[in-house]
């Protein structure tokens, strides 16, 4: 039997491209596609949790302070990448800075989930800072119970 | 002393699980007084303590979002905030304030009256 990655039907939707782009550009980059390398990141990365159950992927992301159309949510096969950008608050300009520990500026995260999802229900919120992305999880890939037929 | 110090050393890299991880600030000074802005992903308004007592500020949180499922593979998540601020004395305690917008904590602290340039007029 041969095990094949399940693949999302190319479409003509950008971003996917981009991702497929990334993709490439993080396989380039350690050399082999096939390492299972988890997650590849650029500038800052976002805290991740993952959950999961029998029906679902639940992905959260600590995102504080943030503008909803300032994050970004792209999904290509068993990849998903949460992207964007956190900026300073603009009546602040000029004032002087005592620390700065908070992290300001763009961020892109992809990482690799471990189940097929039905990529045309994921769901996504955004409440107190934390992005919930919720990815029901294919058919094919939930657990079955297998009945035992006796005699 | 002229700014807004960490009263001991409440941040660490390194926290284990669940124990209270004290947030990511940025300290701002400007005419008027000085600017705190505090990281709380998952804190809503109700979990929010912020305490002043004898030239201290203490910022509280409680994260209040559930686990939505069994826990496959975590990062930075602990429960709990916690850092404590040693204020500078111009500050006007009775008149911070401060609001807590998507997990961002934003607290204005105004510097007393007495305290801001003023100039004097000589007749």
């Amino acid at each position: 039997m041969i095990l094949t990655r399940w693949q999302e039907p190319e479409t003509g939707w950008s971003p996917l491209k981009q991702m497929a782009l990334l993709h490439n550009e993080v396989d380039r980059f350690f050399g082999n596609g096939d390492l299972g390398i988890p997650a590849a990141w650029q500038g800052a990365t976002p805290g991740l949790d993952l959950f999961e159950d029998h029906e679902k992927l639940v992905l959260t992301a600590d995102l504080p302070g943030m503008k909803r159309e300032n994050i970004d949510i792209a999904v290509e096969g068993d990849l998903l990448t949460i992207s964007g950008e956190r900026r300073d608050s603009e009546d602040l300009k000029g004032a002087e800075i005592h620390r700065a520990e908070r992290f300001l500026g763009k961020f892109q995260r992809t990482v690799a989930l471990p189940a097929v999802v039905e990529s045309g229900k994921i769901q996504a919120a955004y409440q107190n800072g934390v992005l919930t992305i919720t990815l029901p999880k294919a058919e094919k890939a939930k657990p079955r119970k297998i009945e035992i037929k006796g005699s | 002393m002229n700014s807004i110090a960490e009263k001991e050393s409440t941040k660490s890299k390194v926290v284990p699980y669940g124990r209270p991880v004290a947030p990511d600030v940025n300290i701002y000074e400007t005419k008027d007084g000085y600017v705190l802005e505090a990281d709380m992903p998952g804190v809503a308004p109700e979990g929010l303590e912020i305490t002043v007592e004898s030239g201290t500020l203490a910022i509280a949180g409680e994260r209040q979002d559930v686990a939505p499922g069994i826990l496959t593979d975590g990062e930075t998540r602990s429960s709990r905030y916690h850092r404590v601020f040693e204020l500078d004395p111009q500050i006007d305690t009775a008149r911070i304030n401060g609001r807590l917008n998507d997990g961002l904590l934003t607290l204005t602290l105004p510097k007393a009256e007495a305290a801001k340039p003023r100039k004097i007029e000589v007749r």
